[in-house]
């Protein structure tokens, strides 16, 4: 075996490789709740319709988003091939389970990923599918008058099957026709089930960071003295706290719209 | 004083030899003196097993004051027992308390096979240390200790984990039975000081090739290990140990097999 394969094949090279995922991921999350920011405008969906244009036509984002759902793949695959490892490490189990000291969510890595990884593939057949290969969503036009900066929306129906989107400029009116995922986020997020599934998932996420990224930066043995505080606390509070909160607040936001439509 | 004034229920782990399936078996263990250690505990036990003719319990023991790192039971769901950096020898029967039923098992792991009741084979611990814990150095007249200095803060943290008695305990306390916690202190003993530095990089690499050799899992940092360590090593060794390692296989020359003394 060549020296190369050898360090990734190690125990230590195969965290390695969770350590580096896991934390690619973890900064794709803090662009995924920035983007998605936008679900909190009350524009009708034109910011958020036009950025998830952006993203799927823009070349640098699809080379980045394929890196992505490599990274979930490699990342899953390793977790179950390490702890299949380590069950094999201990064949016969204790009588009395450990009391030994350490957190919940530490001992749960497995059952909060596979949560995860439930909720990704539900999540992207929902929203990444529909948005790429299925048919099913419908258009909306924006018409914004480059005067006054009024923006009015309404239906757009393709003349071309294969109709992708389109901007042009009309008599001073500037006309964007993109796909109306934005609609897509209403109906799904007015449903509760949903929403609690949602939500759910999104616990899963803050308790499997609470110790993914700090353990993380122990597997890369960047662990010091002076920045350590650093690392904990901003696993603990920002990707904890803040990021799933944040993300928690888009469907119930909208299944609070939802009620009062 | 009080002295022998507790009654107790222990179901041990009785197997006879690595190759058959072993069971618990429920004993009573009568007019206990809390004074006495958890060890002094089962040697009465067993004087009795002896003199109704019954195999008595097999337990590792040796120096019984918490240095040589033979004792190792699995107390009521904690290695060494329930109280905190101690070993089993140094656990006193006054932290139980009178008819409290006591479960003791062996150190549960592939590597650590059983080889009679509550005594495991941890061989594989000094495997790891062969293929790499030492310096190899021509040995002679000692030189000047004050000839090579070193900043308080390192000698501090490298004779912290020197302290380890290579019990097991944090493989035993580890949900993955990962021994990551004993090889990165056996590192860090060495690779702080400057006589471990020549071999440190080989060093890291061959000894994390032992470990993964015989079967233990891998680290999930828990931290269990740290909690249950009775002499406890911290868990900053384990990202120490991590960084030499990719230091090592990424970015330095050294191979596994460039250890002088290894061969």
């Amino acid at each position: 075996m060549s020296e190369f394969k050898q360090t990734f094949n190690s125990s230590l090279g195969k965290k390695l490789i969770m350590a580096l995922t896991g934390l690619f991921l973890c900064t794709f999350l803090i662009v995924h709740l920035g983007g998605n920011l936008l679900l909190f405008k009350h524009d009708q969906g034109f910011a958020f319709n036009s950025y998830a244009n952006f993203l799927t036509h823009f070349p640098p984002i699809e080379v980045i988003a394929y890196i992505l759902y490599i990274s979930i793949i490699v990342h899953a695959v390793y977790a179950l091939v390490l702890t299949l490892k380590n069950r094999s490490a201990r064949p016969v189990g204790y009588a009395v389970q450990p009391k030994s000291d350490a957190s919940w969510s530490s001992k749960n890595m497995g059952l909060l990923g596979s949560i995860l990884l439930l909720f990704i593939v539900i999540h992207m057949s929902d929203f990444w599918f529909s948005y790429k290969y299925d048919n099913v969503l419908k258009f909306k036009e924006y018409r914004t008058d480059l005067a006054t900066n009024v923006t009015t929306v309404g239906e757009y129906v393709p003349q071309v099957a294969d109709f992708e989107r389109s901007i042009s400029t009309e008599n001073n009116v500037e006309i964007v026709r993109v796909k109306d995922i934005h609609a897509r986020v209403q109906e799904s997020f007015s449903k509760l089930w949903y929403v609690a599934f949602y939500v759910i998932a999104i616990a899963a996420v803050a308790f499997h960071l609470l110790h993914g990224f700090q353990s993380a930066f122990r597997t890369l043995g960047w662990v010091h003295r002076k920045y350590q505080p650093i690392v904990y606390f901003f696993g603990t509070w920002f990707f904890g706290v803040i990021i799933p909160i944040g993300f928690a607040l888009m469907p119930i936001y909208y299944f609070y719209l939802s009620l009062n439509k | 004083m009080s002295t022998g004034n507790m009654n107790l229920t222990l179901k041990v782990w009785r197997q006879k030899n690595s190759q058959t399936a072993g069971k618990f078996v429920t004993y009573k263990a009568e007019g206990i003196s809390e004074d006495m250690s958890f060890l002094e505990m089962l040697d009465v036990v067993n004087e009795s097993l002896t003199k109704k003719n019954d195999e008595p319990i097999y337990f590792d023991h040796d120096c019984r004051e918490g240095i040589c790192g033979s004792c190792s039971l699995y107390i009521n769901g904690h290695p060494h027992g329930p109280k905190k950096a101690i070993t089993t020898c140094q656990l006193h029967m006054r932290t139980f308390s009178d008819g409290e039923t006591i479960t003791i098992e062996p150190w549960r792991s592939a590597a650590f096979p059983v080889i009679k009741d509550l005594g495991t084979d941890r061989s594989a611990f000094d495997r790891i240390q062969q293929a790499g814990g030492f310096i190899s150095v021509n040995t002679g007249g000692a030189q000047d200790a004050n000839a090579i200095l070193i900043p308080k803060v390192v000698a501090d943290e490298a004779f912290n984990s020197a302290t380890c008695i290579g019990c097991g305990a944090c493989v035993a306390a580890c949900k993955n039975a990962s021994a990551m916690l004993f090889v990165s202190a056996k590192i860090t003993q060495l690779g702080l000081l400057p006589q471990g530095q020549p071999e440190r990089y080989s060093r890291v690499q061959a000894m994390v090739a032992q470990m993964d050799e015989e079967g233990f899992g891998n680290c999930t940092n828990t931290g269990a290990c740290e909690a249950e360590c009775p002499k406890e090593i911290t868990l900053t060794n384990i990202a120490r140990m991590n960084n030499d390692f990719f230091s090592a296989k990424l970015f330095r020359e050294e191979h596994a097999h460039d250890h002088t003394g290894g061969e």
